[in-house]
């Protein structure tokens, strides 16, 4: 085919384009609507939900995995395009990740010494991580072939920041399961539980996010 | 100059994002004679593959145009995609071919054979180096490896095959200048 004929086709093609900000909300929307349903069918809801109003650590918890995966959703908007620095979304993850590492550590610091390991390593140390890694598979799933479609060129990076939003949404949807209730619990095994699904998404990307 | 075109780029871009075809089709033209400059520059001079990749780019602008930023400059995101292309179609053909491209037409380049007689001096040339050394030069200066890949095949890093062909060589030229003096 000519240039010039390749030219006149893609002109006569054309619509208006879809702006990615809506997009990428829409995928992660419906990503979330995933980990929901398996928390509902594998996981089970936590007792005390929709029983009168919710702890204090209830809404800590979500605010802070919820900010995490706001920092990945400004990541990926800067990381799905051929320009644009995801610096941004990269401080506020490190600012909150790091508020809340001083809170816990400051939290198990002032427990007596008896209580420390119990409030650090909870009943659920060994699971946290990996199902918090499980609920954000279908999301970051999602988000990947969402990225595809657009032009990212650092594809490691854009991966990790597809995991950063959805670690930090599965996260959320993890905490309507999760009883813990400690910041220095939450500082740790639910950060790594987001960090893993980071790295995944960095390994995955230079092959998922490859375009064409 | 550049900040005129910017700007016209720019103004075209936006309009092609809105929809608008005329301004769209002027875009890609324009946005065609730069790059055909750009992979140009970039590929052997004739290769079919800078047409072919001028032709990607302009379909990945076109069904990409969506992650164009106006807070960004048009030419910056435009020579991001093209960058992306050109270095996918490299890595895709060395895939292919195991080789870089460049490598094979150096070997196309060199005759297939010099002739009994010139073998016979080149062995006798190299019949002063230890064994490593000899087939060392001939892995490099003949067959055309890297010096990764001819220390590899000896089980030495880059680095120390360097220093060893280094010294093979000046060994090769100071006997060559004593039988010439």
């Amino acid at each position: 085919m000519k240039t010039d004929d390749l030219i006149e086709a893609l002109s006569l093609d054309l619509e208006p384009a879809a702006p990615v900000r809506p997009r990428l909300a829409a995928a992660a929307a419906a990503g979330g609507l995933v980990a929901l349903i398996l928390v509902a069918l594998w996981l089970g809801f936590r007792p005390d939900l929709g029983h009168g109003p919710m702890p204090r650590m209830f809404w800590m918890k979500a605010l802070y995995t919820s900010l995490l995966g706001i920092a990945g959703f400004a990541c990926v908007d800067r990381l799905a395009r051929p320009v644009g620095s995801p610096r941004r979304g990269l401080v506020l993850a490190a600012a909150v990740f790091g508020f809340l590492a001083l809170a816990g550590l400051w939290q198990f610091t002032q427990a007596a010494p008896a209580d420390r390991m119990p409030m650090l390593m909870g009943a659920s140390w060994r699971v946290c991580p990996r199902n918090i890694l499980a609920l954000s598979i279908p999301i970051l799933a999602i988000i990947l072939w969402l990225v595809r479609s657009l032009a990212p060129t650092r594809l490691a990076l854009a991966g990790a920041a597809a995991g950063l939003l959805a670690g930090g949404l599965g996260a959320t949807i993890y905490g309507l399961h999760c009883p813990e209730h400690t910041m220095a619990f939450v500082a740790v095994w639910y950060s790594l539980g987001v960090a893993a699904t980071a790295a995944l998404g960095a390994a995955l990307g230079p092959w998922a996010l490859r375009w064409r | 100059m550049a900040a005129d075109l910017e700007d016209r780029l720019k103004a075209l871009m936006l309009r092609g994002q809105a929809g608008d075809a005329a301004a769209w089709r002027e875009l890609l033209s324009l946005l065609g004679g730069r790059l055909r400059i750009f992979f140009g520059r970039r590929m052997e001079a004739g290769s079919p593959d800078v047409e072919d990749l001028v032709q990607e780019t302009l379909l990945a602008v076109h069904r990409r145009r969506m992650t164009y930023d106006p807070t960004q400059p048009f030419t910056a995101w435009a020579h991001a995609v093209a960058r992306y292309k050109l270095i996918d179609h490299w890595r895709r053909n060395r895939i292919r071919k195991h080789v870089p491209l460049d490598d094979v037409s150096d070997w196309l380049a060199e005759p297939a054979d010099d002739g009994p007689a010139v073998r016979a001096d080149l062995e006798r040339l190299l019949s002063v180096l230890p064994e490593k050394q000899r087939k060392l030069v001939r892995d490099v200066k003949i067959e055309g490896l890297s010096l990764a890949e001819a220390g590899r095949a000896m089980g030495v890093s880059e680095g120390a095959a360097k220093v060893s062909l280094h010294r093979a060589m000046k060994r090769l030229t100071e006997r060559n200048g004593a039988r010439e003096d």
